[in-house]
């Protein structure tokens, strides 16, 4: 059999001279599906532009073949990877959101590439696209290309997306994160409609993404890229149940601890921290919140989940002061907190904190590690100059950076390093109440991983309440002692973790927890077949 | 805020901070270098360069030598002057004005629309023939009507800036007023500030050299660069030289400021924190 797709000691450098990829080869059949796997930096998305012959951000292909369709991209000129790209090989980005024109109407922007490369006429055109959209499932597939990208969904933009990327009949997709973005209900319609399509057309491609058990429903072969070069590569399944090298062992072993993780032994105090009592909240005329009320016992781990637009995020704004309520009110140790951030004194101030979900905009480049964690420590504390450097010292030690981290600016810091200096920002102000915005899910598995610790260990160290926002259930079952979940600014149901894992009483939390992808090779036929 | 590394400047940069320290010698000693005085008539108007005139004489038969050399420091002197109170006016209203918001910002936004509406050199000529020309009110006018363009961009920075989390954050700890102008949106505002200025010293050069032109800028027998751009044009008409030695000097003065502007702000073209 000949490969669509051959690379050889693909080697990649950066414009200012850091090698990017040592080295990588891979084959890909026709009709396979590649996984890559990896953390951020590993190379995934560089090797997966490089087969396309392109190097984003001015990286220049160094060394090495790739051989597609039995043209040799790197040597090849402009002309004959131009007209390869959308005809043989195309790409699905992370963000639909981001690759689609806002300003034109989609089937304008699917149609161009059968148009720019001659392949067929406008009606052949326009019937292919129609079968497109049906075999993606699009609502009113004869017409759902007259819409504009802001009149559709999340879920069916991201369609929208491998519709166009289908349009030129391309041997090959390279599928950047495609999922990553959606909510994990929407993500397992796009990941069984995706692989629906890829097999009735026989498409190859490669996947990228950081999550092995996504990966596990669709590919057939994985490979491992660590730092630009490749760890192992093997069959799906081999891969995931023996592991050859001791970094996917790594990988498999965090990711089934997160999954079937037992709930840990926590006892939170019985003493109420926080009471939200019937709020409504709106953003300019859009209700947002719909009579919502929660309780918060000190220690204690409130987790609250939802999708997107499900109001978890304006509840944490709501508690901060940063949107106030237009009904019900927030009481904070029995006292009502004012509503409006101006009104709150220091020590109201100082007892709520919160960890936003990007570290990169949370921390201003300007100011050094130890001025961005010493500032609250001056400002509720009081503390002043050696006092304040001990204290800023003690803090980075324990959230397990060196004290010499105090003189870096955030620039000079890894995400999870960053994410760890706002957990430290925040204890600075020994609050009571720590809001945790989606707090890992912008970061690696791995490191996700050693933030969670850190989490916990601080809260058994110092008994801080936590509300806990994400999407992400894997992370609740091992955190919190109960979940809220909410849907479209109302609350939904709350209940003890393990409770709502074991009987879910509503609907919508069913198909919340049965949307969790497992690390099996089968499960997503088994959810396909259930339904 | 880093400094660039030294030892590896760029030539270009090297190139820059000598124009700018040869314009520093000229603002502090011009005068004293200057063979002859600003008003001594020596010869021939539009004379050859010669070896007693090496740049030849402008068309009432001065030294355009030692009118350059005089007028540096009130060329530089009065755009410097005009810019930096600019700044001075339009950066803390600009972001005060973002910070704020409401009506603060509506009221400060519309009346600089207003102010700009009406073209710089009419509310110039206006302000100048009420008030007379003198060196202060020549230099409070500029900078007053730059800093409304001042203001716009500090504004749309800050903007940019206070939705960011980490000033969400600062917020929420209850900062004042000085602390979120000087240490979150100030720092990362400076970027662009910094090229702005650069444009705006020069812009100010020429702007003098407009209202020299109407005969409200600086004022006879004082030489300025812009001014004698103005006096030796018709020169230009005969073929002669002596129109593009000041105007070769604003030139490079420009040349020099930008190009410094443009190494103090290389690798950190970033604005906002975005550096993931």
């Amino acid at each position: 059999m000949s490969h669509v797709l051959q690379i050889r000691d693909l080697r990649v450098e950066a414009p200012d001279g850091t090698v990017l990829l040592h080295g990588v080869s891979m084959d890909l059949n026709p009709g396979e599906v590649l996984g890559l796997i990896g953390e951020s930096g590993a190379g995934k998305s560089t090797v997966a532009l490089a087969s396309m012959g392109y190097g984003r951000g001015g990286c220049r292909i160094t060394g090495g073949e790739i051989r597609l369709a039995g043209t040799e991209m790197r040597t090849a000129p402009r002309q004959t990877r131009e007209a390869l790209r959308g005809t043989r090989i195309a790409y699905v980005a992370q963000s639909a959101a981001a690759a689609f024109n806002p300003a034109m109407r989609l089937e304008r922007q699917i149609l161009e590439v059968p148009r720019v490369h001659g392949l067929m006429n406008e009606a052949e055109a326009r019937v292919w696209m129609t079968d497109l959209f049906s075999a993606l499932q699009l609502p009113d597939p004869e017409h759902f290309g007259r819409r504009f990208p802001h009149q559709v969904s999340g879920g069916q933009l991201q369609r929208a997306m491998i519709a166009m990327a289908m349009a030129g009949k391309p041997d090959i997709l390279v599928l950047d994160e495609p999922t990553t973005a959606l909510d994990v209900t929407t993500q397992i319609e796009v990941l069984r409609l995706l692989r629906d399509v890829i097999r009735r057309y026989g498409t190859a491609a490669l996947y990228i993404t950081h999550d092995l058990a996504v990966i596990a429903q669709i590919a057939d072969r994985l490979m491992v890229l660590r730092n630009g070069r490749e760890v192992e590569t093997g069959p799906t399944a081999a891969l995931l149940d023996t592991p050859q090298q001791d970094y996917t062992r790594l990988l498999v072993a965090e990711r089934h601890g997160s999954l079937t993780a037992s709930q840990r032994m926590h006892n939170p105090g019985k003493d109420e921290l926080l009471a939200i009592e019937g709020v409504d909240a709106f953003y300019g005329r859009t209700q947002v919140l719909h009579d919502v009320s929660l309780r918060l016992n000190r220690g204690e781990t409130l987790a609250v989940v939802g999708e997107s637009g499900s109001g978890k995020s304006t509840l944490a704004r709501l508690i901060a002061g940063l949107l106030p309520p237009a009904r019900g009110e927030v009481r904070l140790d029995g006292a009502c907190l004012p509503p409006e951030l101006s009104q709150r004194d220091n020590a109201q101030l100082r007892r709520v904190q919160l960890v936003y979900q990007l570290p990169d905009v949370a921390l201003n480049p300007h100011q050094t590690v130890g001025e961005v964690i010493g500032r609250p420590l001056a400002l509720f504390g009081g503390l002043r100059g050696r006092a304040l450097k001990d204290e800023v010292a003690r803090l980075l030690d324990q959230i397990g950076l060196p004290a010499c981290f105090a003189a870096r600016l955030p620039g000079a810091l890894s995400g999870g390093q960053k994410q760890r200096v706002c957990i430290a920002r925040a204890l600075a102000a020994k609050p009571d109440l720590l809001i945790c915005d989606e707090v890992t899910s912008a970061l690696d598995p791995l490191v996700a991983e050693d933030i969670l610790r850190l989490l916990l260990q601080l809260q058994d160290e110092l008994g801080i309440a936590y509300l806990f926002i994400t999407h992400d259930l894997s992370v609740v079952r091992r955190l919190a002692d109960r979940v809220m979940v909410m849907q479209t600014g109302r609350i939904i149901e709350t209940a003890g973790t393990a409770t709502l894992f074991a009987t879910p009483e509503q609907a919508y939390t069913r198909r919340l927890l049965a949307a969790v992808p497992e690390l099996r090779t089968n499960w997503l036929d088994e959810v396909t077949a259930a339904h | 805020m880093t400094l660039p590394v030294f030892g590896r400047i760029p030539l270009s940069a090297v190139f820059g901070t000598l124009i700018l320290a040869g314009t520093l010698v000229l603002f502090l000693f011009g005068p004293m270098l200057a063979p002859y005085g600003q008003e001594d008539v020596l010869g021939m108007p539009f004379a050859e360069p010669s070896a007693a005139h090496p740049l030849g004489l402008d068309q009432n038969g001065r030294d355009m030598m030692s009118r350059l050399l005089h007028g540096a420091r009130m060329s530089v002197g009065v755009s410097l002057a005009a810019v930096v109170i600019s700044f001075c006016i339009g950066v803390p209203l600009g972001f005060l004005a973002a910070l704020r918001g409401g009506w603060p910002d509506l009221i400060g936004a519309r009346l600089v629309d207003i102010v700009m509406s009406i073209p710089v050199l009419i509310s110039a000529l206006v302000v100048l023939q009420a008030l007379g020309s003198s060196l202060p009110v020549l230099i409070g006018t500029i900078a007053l009507l730059d800093s409304t363009r001042v203001f716009r961009l500090a504004r749309i920075l800050a903007q940019g800036i206070v939705v960011m989390e980490y000033a969400e954050v600062a917020r929420l700890r209850g900062e004042g007023l000085w602390w979120m102008l000087r240490r979150e949106i100030l720092p990362n505002a400076l970027p662009p500030l910094m090229a702005e200025f650069g444009m705006r010293f020069c812009f100010a050069f020429l702007f003098v050299a407009g209202l020299s032109y109407l005969g409200l800028g600086v004022q006879p027998p004082f030489a300025d660069w812009g001014g004698m751009v103005r006096d030796c044009q018709q020169g230009i008409l005969y073929g002669l030289y002596a129109p593009l030695f000041p105007a070769g000097t604003i030139a490079l003065v420009t040349i020099g400021v930008n190009l410094v502007v443009d190494w103090a702000l290389a690798g950190r073209t970033t604005i906002q924190g975005e550096n993931r």
